[in-house]
């Protein structure tokens, strides 16, 4: 059984029932119905046009239901008055379903759980895996969702961004259960990238490729982290970096520069360097320039200083850092607002030579980490900076 | 999407406001209470922010190795130093400010006199796998 075509079918589907006219809850009750059908069936009878199959089991379901209710209710006619079922597959489908997920209205975990369930075909146990949270909670938290976007009119084209926002949400997770998050996230973005021509979804495209391309030496065997400078370039992956390189020049040549597609450019001048003292960090930081320019965010401003500070000297860096404190101050009960401030100070100092200060700010940092690979790092970080330091 | 632990104290945490030990409320306030806590955790489960519950027995055991081949030490509790740790929540929610006001909630549960015990509750965010995204 193709698990991966019939996840690919699934948003299409999904998307023909509620466009013609099925609420939502029910059009995904029935698509989930041609699903368990199509594993049934297919396997001995496969069809020539799949979608086409699908789509019609899962309306002849939905109708089925709607017909129950409807005796229920006496209002069988206004069902018979529906289209019938016919052969409608069309991208647009597919993308109301993107922008539907991602609405505004929802949370942005409420967000991710209805694309990865509606658009990615996950089922409700993949998705609770994955974000290690109980089977129960999972349902509740997308039958919610679903309830909060069934009044909504499926007549206009959403906000990209928001989608874009979602599907980065995905992609940025980390790995747990069967369901490797980042490799969804790409799948849903490469097929968003099929139904939609717009730049900033192949910036985002080519972002997660490039990322993704980089993933397997980003942690040593013992899941410890491996910075960037130490990673071992022959285990990156070329044919994804090829192909994010070739999809981002093909969208920075539309003159339409966004977040993702600056961001992009980044991660491929990384990709690119042959090795970590060939990174162009002078092209790096006008590309931060850009992102400061597009997003004004704290997190950007921070991840320029570190630019800086390769291009120019570490002095150079801590001025940047400097700038960036006098913009958003250190909280009043210790750490600072923006997340890897406080590595990233103590990683300038260690290159200024000033051992002391770093190895200070480096245990700092590792007890304002959020995550325990990087808590672990940087307290290794702030070890070998003691056991240089004394006798 | 963040977890978060609340935690519940015996002891270890400053008085509560409305400080009147349990055996001296009434079975009723003790019922309201009990039902308090577990409507809340069922309105999580309704939000899909609950992630897991449980109560903890008072008396703990303090254990330590003791070198190859003995059994472990046991000793304690430690009254005058230990901590008592009554009971925890685990939920996971949008937003630190989001999981204050649960916790802020939580701590309103009715005590003595049927009035909010406006106990303190330690609020501590999980240390979490690491991002896709790191450079």
């Amino acid at each position: 059984m193709d698990e991966a075509l019939l996840r690919s079918l699934t948003p299409g589907v999904l998307g023909v029932l509620v466009r013609r006219g099925a609420d939502f809850a029910a059009a995904e009750d029935a698509v989930q119905d041609a699903l368990v059908e199509a594993a049934r069936v297919w396997p001995a009878d496969r069809p020539r046009d799949p979608k086409a199959w699908l789509v019609t089991v899962a309306w002849r379901r939905f109708l089925d239901a709607a017909r129950a209710d409807a005796a229920r209710h006496r209002r069988e006619l206004l069902v018979d008055e529906e289209p019938a079922p016919g052969p409608a597959p069309s991208t647009d489908d597919t993308l109301q379903l993107y922008f539907l997920c991602a609405h505004p209205s929802l949370t942005p975990s409420s967000a991710v759980a209805l694309t990865l369930r509606a658009v990615g075909g996950l089922t409700t146990r993949q998705i609770a895996e994955a974000y290690l949270v109980p089977e129960a909670t999972m349902a509740q938290r997308i039958s919610r969702a679903k309830r909060t976007v069934s009044g909504v009119r499926f007549d206009r084209p959403g906000d990209v961004a928001t989608v874009l926002r979602v599907l980065y949400l995905v992609f940025n997770e980390g790995y747990s259960g069967d369901v490797d998050l980042a490799a969804e996230a790409i799948r849903l973005t490469r097929q968003l990238a099929a139904a939609i021509d717009h730049p900033e979804v192949a910036g985002l495209l080519a972002l997660m490729l490039l990322h993704h391309a980089r993933r397997a030496s980003r942690t040593a065997r013992d899941g410890s982290l491996v910075p960037l400078a130490e990673q071992d370039r022959s285990r990156w992956d070329t044919a994804s970096i090829a192909e994010g390189v070739e999809i981002l020049q093909a969208a920075l040549a539309r003159d339409r520069l966004g977040e993702f597609q600056a961001q992009a450019a980044v991660a491929a001048l990384h990709a690119d360097a042959p090795t970590a003292e060939e990174t162009d960090w002078v092209q790096i930081v006008e590309w931060y320039d850009e992102l400061v320019r597009l997003t004004d965010s704290p997190v950007v401003r921070l991840n320029r200083a570190v630019a800086v500070g390769e291009a120019d000297g570490p002095r150079a860096g801590l001025a940047a850092l400097a700038a960036l404190d006098d913009a958003s101050p250190r909280s009043r009960n210790g750490g600072h607002p923006v997340p890897r401030y406080t590595a990233v100070a103590a990683y300038l100092h260690e290159r200024d030579g000033d051992l002391a200060t770093a190895a200070r700010l480096y245990a700092e940092a590792a007890r304002e980490a959020s995550n325990l690979a990087e808590r672990d790092h940087l307290t290794r970080q702030a070890a070998r900076l003691n056991a240089r330091r004394s006798p | 999407m963040a977890k978060y632990l609340l935690l519940k104290h015996y002891r270890g945490a400053p008085a509560p406001v409305n400080n009147v030990p349990m055996e001296k409320w009434t079975p009723e306030e003790i019922s309201a209470h009990v039902q308090y806590m577990r409507d809340f955790a069922t309105r999580l489960e309704g939000t899909g922010e609950f992630v897991d519950g449980q109560a903890l027995a008072p008396g703990g055991t303090f254990v330590r190795y003791d070198g190859e081949g003995r059994p472990p030490v046991t000793d304690g509790p430690f009254a005058e130093t230990k901590d008592l740790i009554a009971g925890w929540m685990v939920i996971d929610v949008d937003s630190y400010e989001r999981a204050v006001e649960l916790a802020g909630e939580l701590s309103a549960a009715p005590g003595a006199g049927g009035e909010p015990i406006h106990e303190w509750l330690e609020l501590r965010p999980f240390l979490t796998e690491p991002p896709t995204v790191t450079e």
